[in-house]
């Protein structure tokens, strides 16, 4: 070791991979159901396709979970996205090419989906 | 990128409930699954609550499972690690909500708690230097190196306050001062791990859950006070403890930050680990240094001070591995951040090893000032079973003990002293009613009497004579002129030891007897043990309005001293009678008791 940029390199790189030791916060929470009907209509690569998102980005105070079955199993994979202080948006029929679009415009821009939530697939 | 870590204790606590096999278990699992890209299994050092251990935790939730078993495993990865259902029922009564669950931090035996020397374990891998960077870890070493002089070094450790935390308490910023200024060729730091008082395990907790904050405060130390090399003297009891250290060791040395030139400051330091064979007087600085140097560790006079000549007759920097643990955090946060915690003349925090009669045992870390109160019924979840709270035992066999009249007491050096206790290391045994003070006394100073180095007599004679009077005491051959003499020897003994070991045996027994005065006048004069421990004074007797004569108690007897017929009450023959207890374990009446 023969500087602290060199340290401060190796601490921001061991650190992004700990942040989901530090809880959840008051920061952005993203839940995907992982029920049954969630892991056989595809919920594992999207969780996936979320924590690499999340990682690649390095966005901090995002935290990705899984939950269990909300009870709208045909519209599974569901996603849900809590935001301290605004309604809980709910993504329906998710796909792995859906996450980044929903990390771009929802997550970071703060521009909900709409074309991806229930209510917008509900109404068809 | 793993989406959830799941942090299990590798402490020595619940390795001793089987967390290896459940880490094993949890691997092979995951893989079964194939979720073993998706979940990290991390072994941390302890998260403090070993009494409901092993401990899991799972994050991102953050959710805090308690006493896992390896048949629990299928489970928690089928729920929860697949399906995202928590397992409620493994849960931490105390976290859950009704539809959420409360973060750790949150809870009674948490909330109060500060952590500073223990602020890694149970959050960080211990084996990996990558996830104590992570947490800031060897930034304070940078900073020294790179910005500070040894001196502003000294004079940060000085301003915070720090005072020793093996007991003694003596100002570590002073400490490094006399070393300092001592010129010398070779000079060198050592780390006191050689923790040795029944029920405590603090530093081993550091040592397992932390051990590079302690290479890193070590190698501060050295570059403050002119020192190139270090070594830590550490009980070969803890074997965890000591292979992690030199996971540490090692790995530090790779990464440059032990060796020649670190941070290109032209500073070296190295370190070496030194096992200690068990002996409690190796805990005494100046034994300690004679067993590294591959000498019987026996103590030698003071002064010279190991600043002016310690190890291999050099000028020598020894503290505490909790004293150690503090330093980093310092040196990083300044020392306003650690004064401004604590008392006025005690700052930061204290570690505790809390033991005994209590429902959380395990491993806390408080602000200086907190009351016994807080500590024993809010962070500790009070005495179990409904019974009363008698005394607590801090320092071990050099400590004393406070009595629930006390107990509302500020916890520092000063007010210990006061109270005439002390601190000590941080052992904390809590008693109830069902503990004799007289039997605890004995208990510690058997404790001395074995561990009595032997090199000067008042330790190695006193305390046997005490011993005997203890004994006499606690068989109920005891008088009166017994506890004067009790108290002159243990004054003597004080005032005429050659270490540490033997300044502080008679504490324990003359706390007992500051404070239980009254316990030890019913063994010599009343022949009575009030708490019903000390067997001699005690007689089991059958009360026959409440004995069904179903014959029992007579069956179990070992001693065949129970006479009587089926359906009759039962009587005990007292000149045949053991007091063993056994009849009293097997009356389903409550028919017995002891007096």
């Amino acid at each position: 070791m023969k500087s602290l940029e060199e340290l401060m390199a190796i601490r921001d790189k061991a650190k992004a991979s700990m942040t989901d030791r530090e809880g959840t916060g008051d920061g952005i929470r993203v839940v995907v159901g992982m029920a049954t009907c969630g892991i056989a209509a595809g919920a594992r690569p999207v969780l996936n396709a979320f924590v690499e998102e999340v990682a690649k980005r390095n966005l901090k105070n995002v935290s990705v979970a899984q939950t269990g079955c909300i009870g709208m199993c045909q519209y599974e994979p569901i996603v849900e996205v809590f935001e301290p202080g605004k309604e809980k948006v709910t993504y329906v029929k998710v796909t792995a090419e859906k996450v980044s679009e929903i990390v771009a415009s929802h997550i970071v821009n703060g521009n909900p989906v709409v074309d991806y939530t229930v209510g917008a697939v509900v109404k068809d | 990128m793993y989406r959830s870590h799941v942090l299990v204790c590798g402490g020595t606590g619940c390795t001793s409930s089987h967390s290896a096999e459940i880490i094993a278990a949890l691997e092979s699992e995951l893989k079964a699954k194939g979720l073993e890209n998706e979940i990290k299994v991390v072994k941390t050092g302890c998260f403090g609550l070993c009494a409901l251990g092993p401990i899991m935790i799972v994050y991102p939730e953050g959710c805090f499972y308690s006493q896992v078993t390896v048949e629990d495993v299928p489970e928690i990865v089928e729920e929860h690690l697949l399906k995202g259902r928590m397992v409620k029922r493994l849960l931490y009564d105390e976290t859950v909500m009704k539809d959420e669950i409360k973060p750790l931090s949150e809870t009674n035996f948490y909330k109060k708690q500060k952590r500073i020397a223990l602020r890694n374990c149970g959050v960080i891998d211990p084996e990996n230097i990558d996830e104590y960077i992570a947490m800031d870890g060897y930034q304070a070493l940078a900073k020294c190196l790179t910005e500070l002089k040894p001196e502003d070094v000294i004079q940060i450790v000085k301003d915070s306050g720090l005072r020793g935390r093996g007991g003694g308490g003596f100002p570590t910023g002073l400490k490094w001062s006399f070393t300092a200024k001592n010129n010398a060729d070779q000079k060198y730091v050592v780390c006191n791990a050689d923790e040795g008082d029944p029920g405590a395990f603090m530093d081993r907790s550091v040592l397992e859950g932390d051990p590079h904050c302690i290479v890193e405060a070590m190698t501060i130390c050295g570059y403050a006070t002119g020192a190139t090399e270090g070594y830590v003297y550490v009980r070969a009891e803890y074997p965890i403890a000591v292979s992690r250290l030199q996971k540490a060791i090692e790995q530090a040395r790779e990464y440059g930050l032990l060796g020649k030139n670190i941070f290109n400051s032209g500073f070296d330091f190295d370190l070496h680990i030194r096992l200690g064979a068990g002996a409690f007087v190796c805990g005494e600085e100046t034994a300690l240094m004679t067993s590294i140097e591959g000498n019987r560790g026996e103590p030698r006079p003071r002064p010279p001070y190991p600043a002016v000549k310690g190890l291999f007759a050099k000028p020598t920097t020894e503290n505490n591995v909790e004293t150690f643990a503090n330093i980093p955090q310092i040196i990083l946060n300044g020392a306003e951040f650690f004064n401004s915690m604590g008392t006025e003349k005690s700052s930061g925090t204290k570690v505790f090893a809390l033991g005994g009669k209590i429902n959380n045992t395990g491993l806390v870390e408080i602000p200086m000032g907190t009351t016994l109160r807080e500590i024993i019924e809010d962070i500790g979840g009070g005495v179990p079973n409904g019974k009363k709270f008698k005394a607590a035992q801090t320092g071990g066999p050099s400590g004393g003990c406070i009595p629930a009249s006390l107990m509302d007491t500020p916890i520092d050096y000063d007010n210990l002293t006061a109270i005439g206790c002390m601190m000590g290391s941080g052992g904390l045994i809590v008693m109830d009613e069902d503990n004799c003070m007289v039997d605890i006394a004995k208990f510690f100073l058997n404790f001395t009497v074995d561990e009595s180095c032997g090199k000067c007599t008042p330790c190695r004679i006193g305390t046997k004579k005490m011993m005997e009077i203890l004994d006499k005491i606690t068989s109920g051959k005891g008088t009166l002129e017994d506890l004067d003499e009790l108290e002159r020897l243990a004054y003597y003994i004080k005032d005429n030891s050659l270490c540490g070991l033997g300044q502080t045996a008679p504490n324990p027994v003359l706390a007992t007897l500051r404070f239980f005065k009254d316990e030890y006048i019913a063994h010599v004069v009343d022949k009575k043990c009030p708490a019903g421990v000390c067997k001699a004074l005690l007689n089991f007797s059958i009360d026959a309005d409440k004995c069904k004569g179903c014959t029992a108690c007579a069956r179990k007897c070992p001693a065949g001293a129970i006479s009587g017929t089926v359906k009759n009450p039962h009587v005990i023959d007292t000149d045949k009678c053991l007091k063993c207890g056994v009849c009293m374990d097997t009356c389903r009446f409550n028919a017995i008791s002891k007096k």
